[in-house]
């Protein structure tokens, strides 16, 4: 450990993470906290700062103490003048605020060596966390806008293009599609006006890895966007932000501005005879803005609906100009690959996927977060090594990559390379990169039935499938969750899916299926049992579960009853207890309050418990004959 | 609200913006900024001063999610719906809000103390299930948590 | 003048650069099912019926919104193709009124028959204002889909009665947007729109107000290009036959067909070939004509006073008054006013006849007046 010498403060910084996640635990009080207590402790060498998200989300409120590089999790304001007199004062890491591994139970002081980080590869999430998002001066220490400068005063914006197109950067907004041929595309279209446009307007439920760019290093993605812009001959850029994420609006809008003092934007920008001006949009609720077409409607004051292509937007995108549509991700690369060269960002990654993705890590995992991996990474090593596996000794079940469209895979996918092909072969897609873990608990059907209620919920109406087509098919599901599926759903919901997903105007349609399809394909099993056996086996369907007090457990302590909220269990001071099946609501508050040693409450799906019909005097503990005999 | 008053408050919206068509939503924005809602009376005022037809401010105030039609209760209660939430039973948090609330996700309650609503993600899966009420978020929400937060929220207003 | 050559279903078709794959399909005789597109509207692409297959191109494109280009090899029936097409369309009749389909006697039932199926009188083909004039049924014949495998939506939605010309029943709209892009499109008012989104999306106006309630000008541009009867004039009477003529309530000339039956007009259309209007009509075209035309009150013959009483007279003997007593005043005395009913040529040979002939400068216009 580095432990520092007492007295030899001044060189030390505390960095409160304030993303999203680690304001949501109070992080900003902590902040305060800390500052108001280096102040009464004087300790005038001390610096109090924050940074963007970190990405361990899952151990929030975080801060890393450097350059000592220990690394405290789940932070509290009460732990705030311990943290500065043992540590901050004295030089003694607090050892109770350390990161403790899921696995082994041992505390990891530092950052370096916990395997969420270790494991990771950090290109585009290279400065968060490391900086102040808020100072350029900070960004520019860590070689901001040198890419920008080399750019505008070394190469030609066919150069650019070029060095983007040999480094194999693709759209990280979900199809894939080749940056530099886009660039390319725009850059050779004919027109006085071109626009410059960053989609941020990331609406996948449980994905954040554009909100902790935009809000951990806005920077850079400024920069990026400055240099797509010279490569297609833009002179008006637009960033479209969700409306939802306030902080990432209010950092990027920051950002803006002082980076057009410090003349990295502007007119003549470095002297250059360059000039951009940025725009911040702001979204207003409607996922399929995330579509590039439905996007530039949406900028332009309309309806977000998208347009059939061609005419691509390279062509004739914002009021019919010749556009580029990045997203945060790809335009947040573009200055490392600049930096440091097409080679050796193509050095990382597979043939055909290069460099590295982000994902945000969420469901039934231990180290939930945002993480940044290679291409070509397999999905056990980023759910078991870098996530920690799964918690509470639950089996894996499936997990779900590219956002509410993307596929469910099952276990055999576990050593599956993670790139654009193989990731769509499976029936899947790297999407804007959601991970959702699940584990046996959850049940297939539900999470198809989750995935496209919100899909339909977000269709915007334009085409017959997906407007009439994915409301067809959570019809569908509704009534096989609730036990009313009829043999033939599952090869409608096969054909209609196909059929939405091929006929469909754009990709949100094109791919809302993918969720049916995927469990369709690889958990067919699951759908059997709810139609045929009116069965979920995650024991998570609602209107197929029912709840049973063991008679041979009950001790009658009436904790179930007083809690029922409907009042359907019958019973009475050491009697056993009845729960009418007719009347109960199946919410799970008598198995939640039942006491552990007795464990009386049984959920079961698919399956009736023999129950007497009123109750009985207790016999749990007596013997089993006289337990036979109160039977009826 | 009169007429008028409507007028009033509008007029200063409108001095930020120019009057061109790329500033309809923007303009809503503010407009529900400042009333909460988006009356009637604003929104024909707003196509008046756009030049566009109404019916096509109507169709934008009514495609977008953020946009409301009737008045929003004094806090916002948003339980999210997201993924990672979802496997982790926002469901259950979202059916005890409804109970407790009388409301159902979208409506406001009688008093127009509390107004219901679903978000696809807040962003902070790692705290899931989460919900919001106005700025303040709340984690690893579960049922029994509902009412403590409800209690929380109201002593803070 | 053509000058790109494409290949559909293995045929070479001539067709002018700036073409859809669809309008150089329709030039050549080629029938692609389509429900959204409509001649003089800008390409939608939302009924998705008229998917394509385009060599080089990455899954099925609409036809209707692909420019065609030279040396294009489009195919328009395929086991894919067809699969989607008829997927599309089962979705679609799942939200229109459709029941007939099944039925084999659909062609033999009039709309006063009794329905032997049962079936609700909202729910019948043949009792709809657009039936054997409708093209979902053109399409649905083509298509071949006979029974649906999914139920239909039958909640009812709202119907706008208000309109005194036409009705709006969202029973039987399909979204195809036709009406909404004809509003914003053609006649540049934009009463109304498509609000909302996803399954709830509707066409309607500012606040969901009654037509009658807006600046909606009645000219009824929206309800000629529904292709469903889900906006129908509220007089429906099927022609005999039909004249072609010119619009008579002002000087623009639009030339319109009047369905005739029984001696009496039954209905107006805008012809679409009309050098003038290119089919479109405003509310007095479309609808105030019968109304006047087949009004009891209306002049058909001359009329001159004689002992303080109108009597019918021949044209002879009408002109032969007005000579004689015009004959008798000069210059300034004589005033002549013309019509706004009349064409151009007609008022200026008035205004030739009131200075050359009458000699007078007092010449006015009712539209001034």
């Amino acid at each position: 450990m580095t432990a520092a010498k007492p007295g030899s403060n001044h060189q030390r910084t505390i960095f409160i993470c304030q993303g999203t996640g680690c304001v949501s635990g109070k992080s900003f009080d902590i902040t305060a906290a800390l500052s108001r207590a280096a102040k009464e402790q004087g300790l005038a060498g001390v610096n109090v700062d924050f940074t963007g998200c970190h990405g361990f989300c899952e151990q929030g409120p975080v801060a890393i103490v450097e350059p000592d590089g220990i690394f405290y999790s789940q932070v509290t304001v009460a732990d705030v003048p311990e943290i500065v007199q043992s540590h901050l004062r004295d030089g003694k890491p607090v050892e109770r605020l350390f990161y403790k591994d899921p696995v082994t139970g041992e505390a990891i002081p530092h950052h370096r060596d916990i395997k969420f980080y270790s494991k990771q590869q950090r290109i585009i999430l290279r400065n968060i966390g490391r900086i102040n998002p808020e100072r350029v001066d900070d960004y520019i220490a860590m070689g901001g806008y040198e890419s920008l400068k080399k750019v505008l005063k070394e190469m030609t914006p066919g150069q650019v293009i070029a060095e983007i197109k040999r480094s194999g950067l693709r759209g990280r907004g979900g199809a894939g599609f080749p940056t530099g041929t886009k660039w390319e595309f725009c850059h050779n279209a004919a027109g006085d006006q071109k626009y410059m446009v960053c989609n941020a307007d990331e609406g996948d439920p449980g994905a954040f890895m554009d909100r902790s760019t935009m809000e951990g290093d806005p920077h850079t993605v400024l920069e990026g966007m400055t240099i797509a812009a010279y490569a297609i001959g833009a002179t008006e850029g637009y960033i479209y932000i969700r409306a939802e994420y306030p902080l990432a609006v209010k950092r990027v809008r920051l950002a803006l501005q002082q980076s057009e003092e410090k003349g990295f934007l502007g007119d003549n920008i470095l002297g250059s005879g360059f000039s951009l001006r940025i725009h911040v949009k702001e979204g207003a609720g409607a996922f399929v803005c995330g579509e590039e077409t439905a996007l530039l409607a949406s900028i332009e004051g309309k309806r977000g609906m998208p347009r059939s292509r061609p005419p691509f937007p390279a062509n004739s995108g914002l009021w019919g100009k010749p556009t580029t549509i990045n997203n945060v991700k790809s335009l947040a690369t573009v200055p490392v690959i600049i930096a440091r060269g097409a080679d050796w960002y193509a050095a990382t990654g597979t043939e055909k996927s290069k460099g590295t993705c982000v994902f945000a890590l969420t469901g039934k995992i231990a180290n939930s977060g945002l993480i940044e991996v290679p291409m070509g990474i397999k999905l056990r090593e980023i759910i078991y090594e870098i996530g920690g596996g799964i918690p509470g000794n639950k089996k894996f079940k499936a997990v779900q990559t590219g956002g509410p469209s993307g596929g469910c895979l099952p276990e055999s996918y576990l050593d599956q390379s993670v790139d654009y092909e193989s990731l769509a072969a499976a029936g899947s897609m790297m999407g804007s990169g959601g991970m959702v873990v699940m584990d046996e608990e959850t049940c297939m059907v539900d999470v198809a039935r989750f995935f496209l209620s919100f899909t339909q919920a977000e269709s915007c109406g334009k085409c017959v499938p997906c407007r009439v087509g994915t409301k067809q098919m959570l019809d569908i599901l509704e009534r096989i969750c609730r036990g009313e599926g009829k043999p033939e759903d599952m090869d409608i919901l096969q054909e209609l899916g196909q059929n939405v997903k091929v006929g469909s105007l754009c990709g949100l349609g094109q791919t809302a299926p993918n969720p049916v399809l995927t469990t369709l394909r690889y958990f067919r099993h699951e759908y059997e049992a709810h139609i045929n056996e009116k069965r979920c086996p995650a024991l998570s369907c609602t209107s197929l579960t029912s709840y049973f007090i063991l008679p041979d457990k009950c001790q009658g302590c009436g904790i179930c009853l007083r809690n029922c909220p409907v009042g359907c269990i019958a019973g009475d001071k050491r009697m056993v207890h009845i729960i009418d099946q007719e009347k109960c609501i199946k919410c799970g508050t008598c198995l939640d309050v039942c006491p552990e040693r007795f464990n009386a409450v049984l959920k079961v799906s698919g399956e009736t418990i023999e129950v007497p019909a009123a109750p009985v005097p207790v016999t749990a503990g007596k013997p089993a004959a006289a337990a036979a005999s109160q039977k009826e | 609200m009169t007429k008028a008053d409507v007028q009033d408050k509008l007029k200063e919206v409108f001095s930020h913006f120019h009057g061109e068509q790329q500033e309809l939503i923007p303009l809503l924005q503010e407009t529900q900024a400042r009333f909460r809602y988006l009356p009637a009376a604003a929104m024909r005022e707003i196509a008046r001063f756009l030049h566009m037809p109404e019916a096509t401010v109507y169709g934008v105030s009514t495609f977008y999610a953020q946009f409301k039609l009737t008045p929003l209760g004094k806090r916002i209660v948003r339980v999210c719906r997201g993924t990672a939430c979802h496997v982790r039973g926002s469901s259950k948090v979202l059916a005890e809000m409804e109970k407790q609330l009388g409301v159902k996700a979208g409506e406001t309650t009688e008093d127009r103390e509390y107004t219901l609503e679903t978000v696809a993600c807040i962003g902070a899966c790692a705290l899931a299930p989460t919900m919001t009420i106005d700025s303040e978020t709340y984690g690893k929400m579960t049922t029994k948590k509902v009412a403590e937060v409800l209690g929380d929220s109201s002593k803070a207003g | 003048m053509s000058d790109i050559t494409l290949t559909i279903n293995g045929r070479e078709v001539k067709a002018n650069r700036g073409m859809t794959v669809l309008e150089a399909a329709q030039a050549a005789d080629i029938y692609i099912p389509t429900l959204c597109h409509y001649p003089d509207l800008e390409p939608y692409g939302g009924c998705r019926l008229c998917l394509v297959e385009i060599e080089k191109m990455r899954g099925l494109p609409t036809a209707c919104t692909t420019p065609a280009a030279d040396g294009m090899v489009v195919t328009t029936g395929s086991a894919a193709i067809d699969s989607v097409r008829h997927a599309s369309l089962e979705l679609i009749l799942t939200t229109h009124p459709c029941d007939c389909l099944e039925c084999h006697r659909r062609h033999r039932c009039g709309p006063y028959d009794v329905c032997l199926r049962h079936v609700a009188v909202t729910d019948r083909c043949v009792t709809c204002p657009a039936n054997e004039d409708c093209e979902l049924q053109q399409v649905v014949d083509y298509v071949g889909v006979h029974k649906l495998r999914i139920p239909r939506d039958t909640r009812p939605r709202e119907i706008d009665a208000s309109n005194p010309f036409f009705t709006i029943d969202r029973n039987r709209c399909i979204l195809c947007a036709r009406c909404v892009r004809a509003c914003q499109e053609i006649t540049c008012i934009g009463t109304i729109d498509m609000s909302y989104r996803g399954y709830a999306m509707k066409v309607s106006t500012f606040g969901d107000l009654p037509l009658i309630e807006t600046d909606c000008g009645s000219c009824g541009e929206c309800m000629v290009r529904c292709p469903v009867g889900a906006m129908f004039p509220k007089d429906i009477i099927r022609p005999e036959r039909e004249v072609r003529t010119v619009c008579t309530y002002c000087g623009v000339g639009c030339s319109m067909y009047l369905g005739v039956k029984d001696g009496k007009i039954t209905g107006v259309r805008g012809v679409r070939e009309g050098p003038v209007n290119h089919g479109r009509l405003c509310v007095k075209g479309r609808f105030g004509i019968a109304e006047f035309v087949n009004h009891p009150d209306r002049l058909t013959t001359p009329l001159i006073r004689k002992n303080g009483r109108f009597e019918e007279a021949s044209w002879e003997e009408a002109l032969d008054l007005v000579v004689a007593r015009l004959g008798k005043y000069r210059g300034d005395e004589v005033a002549v006013i013309s019509s706004a009913k009349s064409t151009n040529e007609d008022n200026y040979v008035m205004q030739k006849l009131a200075r050359a002939v009458l000699g007078t400068n007092n010449v006015d216009h009712c539209a001034r007046l």
